[in-house]
């Protein structure tokens, strides 16, 4: 093999490394009890940042690739218990639709834990620190997922030739 | 308003941190924030400011908008659920859409509950800067406005509803008042006196109650419910389901011969209004004041309705020939702009407490038996009495029944204390029993509250400081049997005592209703942790809810007594109010549109909306949205296989650049 | 008289088809080679590598590149070809997203040989000899083109002008894009040259589908008769139509097969296997967890039914958990 050998990227991340969780949450519910968590005063991981979207029926499927195609450890939806949604039906097509996510996500390598739909109504501010201490300590366990990072490593495999072409133009200018 | 559009693509982003006070700045190192922000793409001015929400800190927005011209604003501080409308509001004043704002919520999710500075200090830089890339992609929009229908429903004819509904008659407003029971009234036209002043519940009521059914401005429905909800704030469409009582309601005049003819010459089945302490027949009237005053039949014991065969002797006796046995239920549509939810409470119900022993020991009442039993049109003429008719001559009352309670419920429920010690001072003043009080804390916090129970001290009224652990009839002593034991621990003397007694009223707690749940599905808002109906501020908004248009009054949204349910019932009329009399409301442009050069006619979305915006144009073989149906909710959006659908506050260039601003750099903690 | 504009044709990791696409224009072919100087064009012309390198920068006017970037060799031609030539245009679902070759994205390059080489039903290799880079005898040395760990698409190797989609593109497409550049008259930079709408808008089975259709199971092709007349998405087959760009007459579904995807996503969508799942799962009529995965279950091969052309432009690209060095 002509590459170098390569440290992997998700091996020994630096010790004070905290994953980075991106939340999508209803605002309706999830994100009410969010804020109530906060006028609770309940302290939890800090890892989450969270997206608001009005539905969970909003979340788009790209949404959670993207988020993990960028740098995401974690992806979060929150959304009302099934029967509460603000707009009736929309926590139903976004369970339908992350079911399959799911598969497709297991696919492609990313461990389930790394991708989490809760359920959370407006009153319930402590199942948000709950979950979120939760997810915080079992993606901390797995490791960063680095997609980024990764991309980058393979891509050096062609580096090399970018760097040759580079000198062959010059030898051809002649 | 300028043309708020950036000529060249580039953004003028003007960045605000709000210490709030030391909320946020405490934990997050709102210095750097700013410092930070001002280095990012786009950012032309960066500020930190004690609160951004006071007038100086909105005209600090609105100057840099003038002097800088900004064509975007991002704020961080408290949530968007408290402040947003009060940033876009300074925005628009300042001569920029509004909607070119975007909030940053650094305090309740992240101040409040972080206490790692770095963490919180790191998370609050990347939630900046997600926001400073979203709102880039911002665009103009203009909020949609509603007309509002000046009709208002009122859900319940408790006193909350009453008070509502003639506020709101008194007002010119036409109100469609709609009560499950047969009459109106509540809990409190069961009640005999009422704390502090010990007026008679009925004297107060039922003026009020004749009000009500003589308004021109109000239709009572009573015996009803509300089966549908359609539409949202100012055009609301309400199904109404009539419960048949088989009485033509407007010929009869309550005259009763139709009970006294009754087939049944006693009264054999349990009276709902006197809580099963008396009988009824199957035709009756729920009380002398019920309002209407009309008979009803029910369908369960009445032999005609159950089995078909009955001579009918009612009907020979009705000279008005109000009786219809041929009546079913009935709908009525109706349309309304606003609706008012004054649906009550439920009593705890002591079976969930049986240590307590009611229902095993039948001197056991509950208090709302109790204010049966004192009440002189109720099942006793007034006597407070045992169940075998004799006097009692002690009488204990447990406090906290079904409250403060880990085991049932933990909230206290406000007007036991006070009624306890009504009771304890009514049924000394019955019977002269010695009472006992057996309280936790005593709550009498309202006007002349305190000063009622000090009348109390001083009557001679015994008051033991303890959660009772058990009522057993138990006996350890000779004196003790045939008695009722209280079981408590003294705590101001520091032991546990056994007090005998004749009768045993427990206070029973205030619990939402059982069918609570279904009721705030029917009307889109949310149940509380405790079930209790959820306001939109605990604070300073407690009668509105987070579904513009309904209202929420009285019980119904916690336990309260009646000054504080009417003066809740007045405050949900004033919104209600507030917004016909405005005419119009601005509802959130965050609906959706589907662009007609994009959409391929697949159909795919169609089928989506519970709302039925969505609908395909045959002409045009595509599909398209009734922005008027639209609420907003995104989910066409994220169906549409072609990405043809776009939703307004919430685009996908919006919420990707606002995910890859999340991420842009890796947060080493 | 000028120069005819110089045209090259390339392959990669391609399974032939798009180079015969180009030979499909039939008479029209006659028209292409009479306007233009073809100088590469290894399936069809005896040009050599040398020659290319021969020619000044930016000397070809248009290269069309297909199949996926998999080697160093492919590698290698294609950053040459783009040194070379003014416009670059991907052609076809390899070039453009990947392709079928895309799907080895879901395993290691050693996975990979190992089937080929050791396991596949097929392989009779009992001293499991594998290929060697390189190979010395007689002190003579043979090297062959390394197979690079993950499939890209062609602009994640080298900056793409145009993109011709479909597996291969239709003939008409072709014509319509080489009339275009040829004329001068060459659309905005980075453009996909088909319709920017979803392939149902084109598709003659439209009228057939319903309003309000639903989903409680899925059929495939192989297992179920196909109604000729109805939409096929309607009869419960996995027809990526409405997540698909138009302007290929809907060809497949007009031969009875429901559309698989190949002419790729609109430009308003960043992840087409995505968008596809998230609109027919809303479309789902289970409300229960276990009723929802029951439907879904008829759906065997998520990836490689709504990823089957474009894993390797998709958002994930592939499969993580194989590790970045050898």
């Amino acid at each position: 093999m002509s590459q170098p050998t390569e440290k992997p990227s998700n091996g020994n991340p630096p010790a004070k490394w905290e994953p980075r969780i991106v939340a999508f949450f209803c605002n309706w519910c999830t994100y009410t009890a969010a804020d109530l968590a906060g006028v609770s005063r309940m302290k939890h991981a800090a890892n989450v940042r969270i997206i608001r979207v009005m539905c969970s029926g909003r979340v788009d499927p790209q949404f959670v690739l993207e988020a993990f195609a960028k740098g995401a450890d974690g992806v979060l939806i929150g959304g009302c218990h099934f029967g509460d949604c603000h707009y009736v039906e929309g926590n139903y097509k976004a369970a339908r639709r992350i079911r399959m996510l799911r598969r497709v996500l297991a696919e492609m390598g990313i461990e389930a834990d790394r991708f989490r739909l809760e359920w959370i109504s407006a009153s319930e501010g402590e199942k948000v620190k709950l979950v979120v201490n939760d997810m915080a300590e079992k993606v901390k366990a797995l490791g960063p997922l680095g997609l980024p990072g990764r991309f980058t490593e393979f891509d050096r495999e062609m580096e090399h030739l970018e760097a040759e072409a580079g000198v062959k133009e010059v030898a051809h200018a002649g | 308003m300028h043309d708020a559009t950036p000529t060249n693509g580039t953004p003028r982003i003007g960045f605000y941190v709000c210490h709030c006070g030391t909320n946020i700045a405490g934990i997050v190192d709102v210095k750097a924030l700013a410092e930070y922000v001002a280095t990012l793409n786009g950012v032309v001015v960066s500020r930190e400011y004690k609160y951004m929400c006071s007038d100086p800190g909105q005209e600090l927005i609105q100057q840099d908008i003038r002097e800088q011209n900004l064509n975007r604003v991002v704020v961080a501080s408290c949530s968007p659920l408290l402040h947003e409308h009060t940033f876009r509001h300074a925005t628009e004043k300042a001569g920029l859409n509004p909607f070119f704002f975007q909030m940053v919520n650094i305090r309740e999710n992240v101040a409040w509950v972080h206490e790692d500075k770095v963490a919180a200090t790191q998370k609050a830089k990347d939630l900046a800067r997600a926001a400073i890339r979203r709102v880039f992609f911002h665009k103009a929009l203009e909020p949609k406005k509603v007309p509002i229908n000046p009709a208002v429903l009122v859900v319940g004819g408790g006193i909350a509803g009453i008070h509502a509904a003639l506020t709101l008659a008194n007002a010119g407003k036409h109100v469609y008042l709609v009560e499950r029971e047969p009459t109106i009234g509540g809990h409190m036209a069961m009640f005999d006196k009422t704390f502090p002043t010990l007026d008679c519940a009925a004297c107060i009521l039922t003026p009020k109650m004749s009000a009500v059914k003589s308004h021109p401005n109000i239709t009572l429905w009573t015996y009803s419910e509300v089966a549908n909800v359609d539409g949202y704030v100012g055009s609301y469409k309400i199904k109404v389901k009539r419960k048949p009582r088989y009485i033509k309601e407007d010929l009869c005049v309550g005259c009763m011969e139709c009970v006294t003819a009754c087939i049944y010459k006693d009264a054999r089945f349990p009276d709902e209004f006197n809580v099963g302490l008396s009988k009824r027949k199957p035709v009756y009237i729920p009380f002398p004041q019920a309002t209407p005053q009309v008979v009803l039949f029910d369908p369960e014991t009445c032999l005609q309705l159950k089995k078909g065969k009955c001579t009918q002797t009612c009907i020979e006796a009705c000279d008005r020939k109000c009786i219809d046995f041929t009546q079913t239920e009935e709908f009525k549509e109706i349309e309304v702009g606003t609706i008012i939810l004054a649906t009550g409470f439920k009593p705890f119900d002591p079976a969930k407490t049986p240590y307590y022993g009611y229902g095993t020991y039948p001197n056991v009442y509950t208090a709302l038996e109790v204010e049966r039993l004192v009440n002189a049109s109720g099942p006793t003429g007034g006597e407070v009495v045992l169940r075998d008719g004799s006097h009692p001559k002690a009488v204990g009352i447990v406090h906290c029944v079904g409250s403060r309670d880990e085991k049932t419920n933990r909230w206290c429920s406000r007007v036991c204390c006070m009624y306890s010690l009504k009771l304890a001072h009514l049924v000394k003043e019955h019977t002269g029993a010695e009472v006992y009080n057996f309280y936790i804390d005593m709550r009498t916090p309202g006007k002349s509250y305190e000063e009622f129970y000090d009348k109390l001290l001083k009557e001679g009224v015994h008051f033991i400081r303890g959660r009772v652990a058990e009522v057993t009839d138990w006996a350890m002593t000779p004196q003790e049997e045939g008695k009722l034991i209280v079981r408590v621990e003294d705590t101001l003397i520091g032991s546990v005592r056994r007090v005998p007694l004749d009768m045993v009223i427990l206070a029973q707690g205030l619990e939402p209703r059982s069918d609570a749940q279904e009721v705030r599905r029917l009307f889109n808002i949310s149940c509380a942790t405790e079930g209790f109906f959820l306001e939109r501020h605990p604070k300073l908004a407690p009668v509105n809810t987070f579904t513009d248009g309904v209202f929420i009054a009285g019980a119904c949204q916690g336990p309260r007594d009646i000054p504080d349910t009417v003066a809740q019932a007045g405050a949900a009329a004033a919104e209600a109010l507030a917004l016909i009399d405005a005419g119009h409301m601005e509802l959130e442009p965050n609906t959706a549109f589907i662009r007609e050069e994009d959409c391929s006619g697949c159909k795919s979305c169609v089928p989506l909306c519970p709302y039925k915006a969505i609908s395909f144009l045959e002409d045009k073989k595509k599909a398209w949205i009734n922005e008027a149906l639209c609420k907003g909710c995104g989910t066409c959006v994220a169906a549409c296989p072609s990405g043809s659908i776009v939703q307004n506050l919430f685009e996908d260039e919006q919420i990707f650049n606002e995910i890859d601003g999340l991420l842009s750099e890796l947060a080493q903690v | 008289m000028p120069d005819k504009p110089k045209v090259a044709f390339y392959w990669c990791a391609s399974c032939g088809g798009c180079e015969e696409s180009v030979v499909d224009l039939a008479e029209g072919i006659l028209g292409v080679v009479d306007a233009v100087d073809i100088v590469f064009w290894p399936v069809a012309m005896d040009f050599k590598r040398h020659d290319v390198e021969a020619m000044a920068d930016g000397s070809i006017l248009v290269s069309l590149i297909n199949g996926a970037v998999r080697s160093t060799e492919q590698e290698e031609m294609v950053r040459m070809l783009r040194r070379k030539s003014q416009l670059v245009i991907a052609y076809g679902a390899c070039a453009q997203l990947g392709g079928i070759p895309g799907l080895a994205n879901q395993f290691d390059r050693e996975q990979i040989l190992k089937f080929v080489y050791e396991e596949s039903p097929s392989t009779q290799n009992a001293e499991k000899t594998y290929p060697t880079l390189k190979f010395q005898e007689n002190g003579r040395t043979a090297t062959l083109p390394e197979m690079h760990r993950l499939v890209r698409t062609l602009d994640q190797v080298i900056p793409v002008d145009y993109y011709l989609p479909g597996c291969p593109p239709t003939p008409k497409l072709l014509q319509q894009a080489l009339t275009a550049l040829l004329s001068g008259a060459a659309p905005p930079k980075g453009a996909v040259l088909a319709p920017d709408i979803a392939l149902c808008e084109e598709c003659p089975r439209k009228d057939t589908k319903p309003a309000d259709l639903s989903f409680t199971a899925f059929k495939r092709p192989h297992t179920s008769e196909l109604d000729p007349e109805k939409c096929l998405l309607t009869q419960g087959f996995l027809c990526m139509g409405p997540a698909t760009r138009g302007g290929c007459e809907a060809l497949c579904v007009q031969g009875n097969m429901p559309c698989s995807g190949c002419f790729g996503p609109t430009s308003r969508v960043k992840d087409q296997g995505a968008k596809f799942f998230s609109s027919i799962c809303s479309n789902v009529v289970a409300t229960d967890e276990k009723e929802i995965d029951a439907t879904l279950a008829t759906i065997p091969d998520p990836v490689g039914t709504f990823y089957r052309y474009g894993l390797a432009a998709s958002l994930l690209r592939a499969r993580m958990g194989r590790q970045a060095e050898a």
